[in-house]
């Protein structure tokens, strides 16, 4: 694993290639906490104004004087319960993500480019205990601006990181070549070392090189051992310009 | 033929695979919308996640600065993501982790038990004599109200009931607890002072209020109200210490692996006992606010009550209940 030079990460992969990953950094971080912030306090109130007025029978707020158990356990504890939880639970139900982060066009990853296990979201929102501090995230943000891969405490312990969530959308050159038939690449530069290295080669060797490349790109076999050397050399050409 | 007409050719032989590169996309598109544990899925998932690596690594080659770069980079880290995230079944997972991964995690963190639990009694026993020696430092222990309630003969827990209803009450104590237990395993990030800070403090405070209490006769009804909720509170407290030491420690003394891996590979592995630790003190504050006020409980059941309810989180720590048995005995 490496960083890039362009605050992204390269991760290692099974088959050799690096998947590059965009890191965010701590503005889309701050803008999705405050979506985040926002919602979880828009439902924890609104819980509590809509049970507290049922509770009520009447156009108040308040508590009862000698509130009971009940007021506690239906107005209070879950609107307290929507405003803290909001990121825990949410982050291990979408799997790593929340609206403010759909929204900020973030996610959460772990290290080796996976989506987190519970055990990760979890020591994550633990944290938050210590990113929070003095207040508004203050010791979070700086941690996250001055360290390497924008990471703030939290982040750390669990082995996460936020990554850009990629658009995969097809650039246009692409979404007209899905419509032609597709071409082994291999044998396409099969072709090309074959034509480069064509004068090099013995007559007998890059005759029969041809025929078995004009053949793997559809040619029949039959139409193949009939060309003769020119002629193979042409339709190799003719492979290689097709574009 | 020269290199750039070859690399020109070659670069458009590539996106004539772009067919491919969008039925892998749909393939992960559906796969998203409705996770499959279908083997074919998961072999064709694997054959496109190889397909999209080999073409993307030519098309760094071939086309560096396109869009067509930007759109595989972006499908192949997708797939990446997906063929990587581990299947979710809940019942197994809970299951995994009460019988394989917690008591694991427990035999890690014994060793920093053995330094916290005697940190916390020493702690305890400082608050005790300081308190018995000098009276007057109860003022840094406790709070006012507790002091004026002990000297008028009475314990500031006496009809706590007629206060505050037993619901509210376990849930205020239990998210205090939770709080303060999750901050000592937090606090560990400051190489280990912080956890040693919390722990210290919780100690003397224990130790300071029972000299206190016991200068005026009250200990025993202290005692009393302890037992029952106390046995597993104390104990979560020495544990999350522990985690936080575990914390802490990583932070220290990292390792060839380096100080981030080491402090990460140690918050998760300890965070597991923090969970268990969680869900103990939730019982304890039901405790605490159903059983500990109440005096019509006879001290028999609330000693019974403590101490079942010990053995019960040992029980738990130990991983026996939930262990899965052997399909086929052990070799040898």
């Amino acid at each position: 694993m490496s960083a890039l030079p362009d605050a992204g990460l390269l991760v290692d992969s099974d088959t050799g290639i690096d998947v590059a990953l965009p890191v965010a950094g701590p503005g889309a971080r701050a803008y999705a906490f405050v979506i985040d912030w926002h919602a979880r306090l828009i439902l924890g109130a609104a819980w509590y104004v809509i049970c507290a007025l049922l509770y009520n029978g009447e156009l108040s707020l308040h508590a009862p004087p000698k509130p009971s158990a009940s007021w506690f356990v239906v107005v209070v504890m879950p609107a307290l319960a929507l405003y803290f939880l909001y990121h825990p639970v949410l982050e291990v139900l979408m799997h790593g993500s929340t609206p403010g982060k759909r929204a900020a066009g973030v996610r959460i990853v772990t290290r080796s480019g996976a989506a987190p296990g519970v055990g990760a979201l979890l020591v994550r929102n633990v944290f938050r205990l210590i990113d929070s501090l003095p207040v508004f995230y203050g010791l979070g943000l700086i941690v996250a601006a001055v360290s390497r891969d924008h990471l703030r405490w939290g982040d750390m312990a669990a082995g996460t990181l936020l990554v850009y969530r990629q658009g995969v959308v097809a650039p246009p050159l692409v979404r007209r070549a899905a419509g032609a038939a597709a071409l082994d690449t291999h044998t396409a530069e099969l072709v090309f070392e074959l034509l480069r290295r064509w004068d090099s080669l013995e007559s007998t060797a890059r005759a029969t090189l041809a025929r078995r490349l004009l053949v793997r790109a559809g040619l029949e076999p039959v139409q193949a051992d009939a060309s003769g050397e020119d002629d193979l050399r042409v339709q190799l050409e003719k492979l290689a310009n097709r574009a | 033929m020269n290199d750039a007409l070859r690399r020109h050719a070659l670069g458009t032989a590539l996106l004539e695979r772009a067919g491919l590169w969008h039925q892998a996309q749909a393939r992960m598109d559906r796969l998203a919308g409705e996770p499959s544990d279908d083997a074919a899925d998961a072999a064709r998932a694997a054959d496109d996640y190889r397909m999209l690596a080999h073409d993307l690594a030519r098309v760094r080659d071939l086309l560096p600065a396109t869009r067509t770069r930007e759109y595989l980079e972006a499908l192949y880290a997708r797939a990446h993501s997906a063929l990587h995230e581990g299947a979710h079944h809940a019942a197994s997972e809970v299951r995994t982790f009460l019988g394989e991964d917690l008591p694991a995690a427990v035999r890690w963190l014994l060793p920093y038990l053995y330094w916290t639990v005697p940190i916390f009694l020493l702690a305890a026993a400082g608050g005790y004599a300081l308190v018995h020696r000098y009276p007057d430092l109860i003022g840094l222990f406790a709070s006012p109200d507790l002091i004026a309630s002990v000297e008028r003969g009475k314990l500031w827990t006496d009809g706590l009931l007629n206060v505050v209803p037993s619901s509210v009450l376990s849930v205020q104590i239990l998210a205090n607890n939770i709080t303060v237990s999750l901050f000592a395993y937090c606090a560990g990030l400051l190489f280990g002072l912080g956890t040693l800070y919390i722990l210290g403090l919780n100690g003397l405070m224990l130790g300071a209020v029972f000299a206190f209490v016991g200068a005026h006769g009250l200990a025993g009804a202290l005692g009393r109200f302890v037992v029952a909720h106390g046995c597993v509170e104390l104990s979560v407290m020495c544990l999350s210490a522990a985690a936080g030491a575990a914390v802490g420690e990583a932070v220290i003394r990292p390792g060839s692996a380096g100080r981030m891996h080491s402090f990460s590979t140690a918050a998760l592995r300890s965070a597991r006992v923090l969970i268990a630790c969680a869900a103990l003190l939730v019982g304890a504050g039901l405790l605490e606010g159903y059983v500990s006020p109440n005096p019509h409980i006879p001290t028999a059941a609330r000693i019974g009550i403590g101490v079942g309810y010990w053995l019960l989180m040992l029980l738990l720590l130990s991983g026996r209940p939930f262990r899965r048995r052997r399909a086929f005995p052990a070799p040898g």
